[in-house]
């Protein structure tokens, strides 16, 4: 096998990872087949759970990479252990970078704040649990038919992006009844009012109030279905949840991206300079590898209409600790996500440095660069990673006959619903709440709109 | 592979279990199901497709679009912003759309992936299945001999047969499977032998014929031959479910009438006027020469703009009316695309006269491709009503 003499460098660079500072739980290495690389890059995970979607990003993966596009040397997954899978085609070179790269993320994945809080309520073994999603579903394909399940699929992953990070994993259902009023004070006054008129006087405990389902607008439509969808059935509720689950897993990797892949780059350029225990000829060539994963623009091209995170974080952080040093480096990177890391550390000459620059698309395809604005470019580089990267929609009132009332908040998101979309979604909703479902958004003039499913 | 792997991969119960199966392609193949599940629903559209027929094809190709799951999104903005990187200074235009067309698609971010377009191939088979059970059409009946006959047919094996009916590669295989047993005769005994069985199975009635009459006066215009076309294709379809086998006729006619075979038939054009007697005259001589209607399920389909010459009224309908008492059915097409007369023309009136009678015709207007369907849906039903009526 190729890797086989890379697999001598794993431990050697392991010690010099720890001896600078990272600090890792143990990562499997596991050489794989492109094949079954893409098929990660597809799922997000190595077993999940089947859906006709993922076919179709399939697809279209295998025609990128028919093209030529795109080549995938590792996917790692967070864990204690985490498990590092490498392309079998990877030559010894870019096998060396990639472990090296590899160690960063792990490194990243154990210290991050956002990586740990997720960790600790997903649990260590994501992999494993998504494993254990799959054949969980598999097995309701078989007892329910694959129509019923798929049903159920349709809508849970319609909305896996739109869970409430900020809440636990593990929510309790709403209070029943709302809070009780406080007993009035027993003072003198009280004792003696009770006194002229004892039925009056107690009628305030007897009547406790329902609360209202939901008590305040609920972000966690798959919680929230899972939860109280009127008519359910358990094995359907624990599809939700399953895939809620696997949505507490993506959403560090999501919103630490540009951190992420930055301090693995970092890292895996750093390492390698330091290991002199890599024949030189090998080193070269894993330089010469990371100077094209780094790499901002393409070598064809004078200007790239997006960013590449690997560059833009390499750059960050080289920055960050030339200027600040590897300790408060350590520290920001344990504490921030993008949105943070984003808006404190890309300067003005960072970004000027870059040569990076907001750009405006016009329906006509006209493309133009626009003036230079520090806090816009952050919020331009930002906007799409806000909630998920979805809309954000929220479950406002369950109706006496079983209406799901949900609501966009047109304002926080600046426009309104794509509508054929967020219809063919509240029909994928309706087929699970088995009761209405409307929306409210806006058109394009800002005038407010319903849809329904029913 | 390394120990360290092995003991990764045990987690899942199997060692590299991803070279078992592609998840990418099972997925792919669902996604294939329901992209024929939802061409299957549209039906109609599809079938009423001009290029459907093609000669002797035995699939279709329909193009279409890749399913989307879809999400919650924002409107597409008036004004997309991104970022980017390179050399590039405020106010540069970097694609404009009077010089550059491609670019427009895409979004900041590479977000629209490029559409992808599938070419199905669906057999036709399948699509006269969904047809039937899509439509609930119920299965024509035959009215000349038995509606369903029996016949024998290969069904399963038995220890016992005559020797004709021996199946060597059958008992072999008993033989092969025996000698795993040990201590067990190396050589056929007669507990290998296998003989094929022979099961009653019951068969469509047999023998049908169905004549296409086409108008092809210069009043029928390509478009209307067309429809007149992809309607026959599907009754072909629909009848040959019926029959074990099915013989068909082509006559085209104007002022005269000529048989043609299929491959003709659909390509011939004429001029003048239109004499439908002259039609229904050389279906009747055929029907005389060659079929005994008393041995064969007669149908007749005719396809016309039903502009008959009044002075043929009494001539066609003597004709229509011998040949209905010994058809099956005669169902009558008006295509008049432009213009509908809703079978209020000479040959509208003539099949309506006849149909007063109690004998089993019927007519229907298309107009448009999307007709083609519910033709199809008007003559089988009606026909295996008149059938059951009579029988």
């Amino acid at each position: 096998m190729s890797g086989g003499s890379w697999q001598d460098y794993v431990k050697r660079l392991e010690e010099l990872a720890t001896s600078e500072g990272l600090r890792f739980h143990p990562v499997d290495f596991e050489a794989v087949p492109d094949s079954f690389m893409m098929e990660i890059a597809v799922y997000g995970l190595p077993v999940r759970m089947p859906h006709w979607s993922f076919g179709v990003r399939y697809i279209y993966q295998l025609i990128q990479r028919h093209m030529g596009h795109s080549r995938l040397f590792e996917v790692v997954f967070p864990g204690n252990p985490g498990h590092a899978y490498l392309s079998e085609s990877n030559g010894l070179a870019e096998n060396v970078l990639v472990t090296a790269h590899v160690l960063g993320h792990a490194d990243f994945s154990r210290n991050n704040l956002l990586f740990r809080r997720c960790q600790e309520q997903v649990s260590e073994h994501i992999v494993e649990h998504a494993a254990s999603h799959a054949r969980q579903i598999q097995q309701a394909i078989e007892l329910y038919g694959m129509h019923r399940v798929e049903t159920v699929l349709d809508a849970a992953l319609a909305l896996e992006q739109h869970i409430d990070i900020d809440l636990p994993l593990r929510r309790e259902r709403y209070p029943e009844y709302l809070e009780e009023p406080k007993p009035p004070v027993d003072d003198d006054f009280r004792r003696r009012f009770a006194a002229l008129d004892p039925v009056s006087a107690d009628t305030g405990t007897e009547t406790r109030r329902r609360a209202p389902v939901p008590p305040h607008p609920e972000r966690d439509l798959l919680w929230f279905i899972a939860n109280y969808a009127p008519e359910m059935e358990s094995w359907e509720r624990d599809i939700f949840l399953a895939v809620r689950e696997e949505s507490f897993y993506f959403y560090p990797v999501f919103a630490t991206q540009i951190m992420n892949e930055g301090w693995a780059s970092y890292w895996h350029a750093r390492l390698l300079r330091e290991a002199d225990f890599i024949p030189q000829q090998a080193y070269v060539d894993a330089i010469k590898c990371h100077s094209d994963v780094v790499r901002p623009i393409a070598a064809d091209q004078q200007i790239a209409l997006s960013i590449n995170p690997y560059h833009l974080g390499f750059s960050m952080w080289e920055k960050i600790i030339e200027d600040q040093g590897l300790e408060a480096a350590r520290r920001i990177m344990e504490l921030d996500d993008d949105f943070s890391f984003v808006r404190n550390y890309l300067t003005r000459d960072l970004a000027e440095e870059l040569g990076l620059f907001r750009f405006s698309v016009r329906g006509n395809g006209q493309i133009k660069v626009l003036e230079h604005d520090l806090p816009a470019l952050h919020e331009s580089l930002l906007a799409p990673k806000y909630n998920f990267g979805a809309p954000t929609v929220r479950a406002t009132h369950v109706r006496v006959d079983g209406t799901l009332e949900l609501e966009h908040d047109h304002e926080t998101d600046g426009r309104g619903l794509d509508i054929e979309r967020s219809r063919k979604v509240l029909e994928y909703i309706q087929r699970v709440w088995r009761r209405p479902v409307l929306l409210r958004t806006v058109d394009q003039n800002g005038s407010g709109l319903e849809l329904t499913a029913s | 592979m390394s120990e360290r792997s092995d003991n990764n991969t045990s987690a899942f119960g199997l060692s590299k279990w991803y070279e078992l199966f592609s998840r990418g392609a099972r997925d792919w193949l669902r996604h294939d199901e329901k992209v024929r599940e939802s061409v299957r629903q549209h039906l109609p559209q599809i079938i009423a497709g001009a290029d459907v027929i093609n000669h002797g094809a035995r699939t279709v190709r329909v193009p279409v679009r890749m399913l989307e799951h879809y999400h919650f999104r924002l409107r597409r903005p008036e004004e997309a912003q991104g970022v980017g990187q390179g050399n590039a200074k405020p106010g540069d235009v970097l694609a404009d759309p009077s010089r550059d067309q491609g670019s427009h698609d895409k979004g900041p971010g590479g977000r629209d992936e490029g559409e992808i377009q599938l070419l199905l191939e669906i057999k036709i088979d399948d699509i006269v299945d969904w047809l039937w059970e899509e439509m609930q059409l119920p299965n024509l009946k035959a009215r000349i001999g038995p509606s369903e006959e029996t016949d024998w047919i290969r069904e399963g094996w038995d220890r016992r047969g005559a020797r004709s009916r021996l199946d060597r590669r059958r008992s072999f295989k008993e033989l092969v499977k025996r000698r795993g047993v040990p201590g067990s005769p190396q050589t056929f005994t007669d507990e290998d032998l296998r003989y094929r069985q022979l099961a009653r199975r019951r068969q469509p009635a047999v023998h049908a014929v169905v004549f296409f009459l086409l108008d092809v006066s210069g009043s029928m215009s390509d478009r209307d031959r067309k429809l007149a076309k992809t309607f026959f294709f599907w009754v072909v379809q629909g009848l040959r479910r019926a029959y074990r086998s099915l013989e068909t006729v082509f006559v085209a006619h104007t002022t005269e009438a000529w048989e043609f075979s299929e491959n003709e038939f659909f390509q011939v054009t004429g001029t003048g006027g239109t004499v439908a007697s002259t039609g229904l005259a050389k279906v009747r001589e055929i029907i005389d020469q060659r079929f005994n209607p008393g041995r064969s399920n007669i149908y007749l389909f005719y396809a016309s703009d039903g502009d008959n010459s009044v002075s043929d009224h009494a001539e066609a309908r003597s004709l229509l009316e011998s040949i209905a008492r010994d058809a099956c059915f005669s169902g009558y097409v008006e295509v008049s695309s432009g213009l509908s007369r809703h079978l209020a023309t000479e040959t509208g009136r003539l099949f309506s006269e006849i149909a007063s009678e109690g004998l089993p015709v019927g007519s229907y207007v298309l107009n448009d491709y999307d007709d083609v369907w519910g033709a199809v849906r008007h003559f089988f039903t009606a026909e295996n009503e008149a059938i059951g009526g009579t029988a």
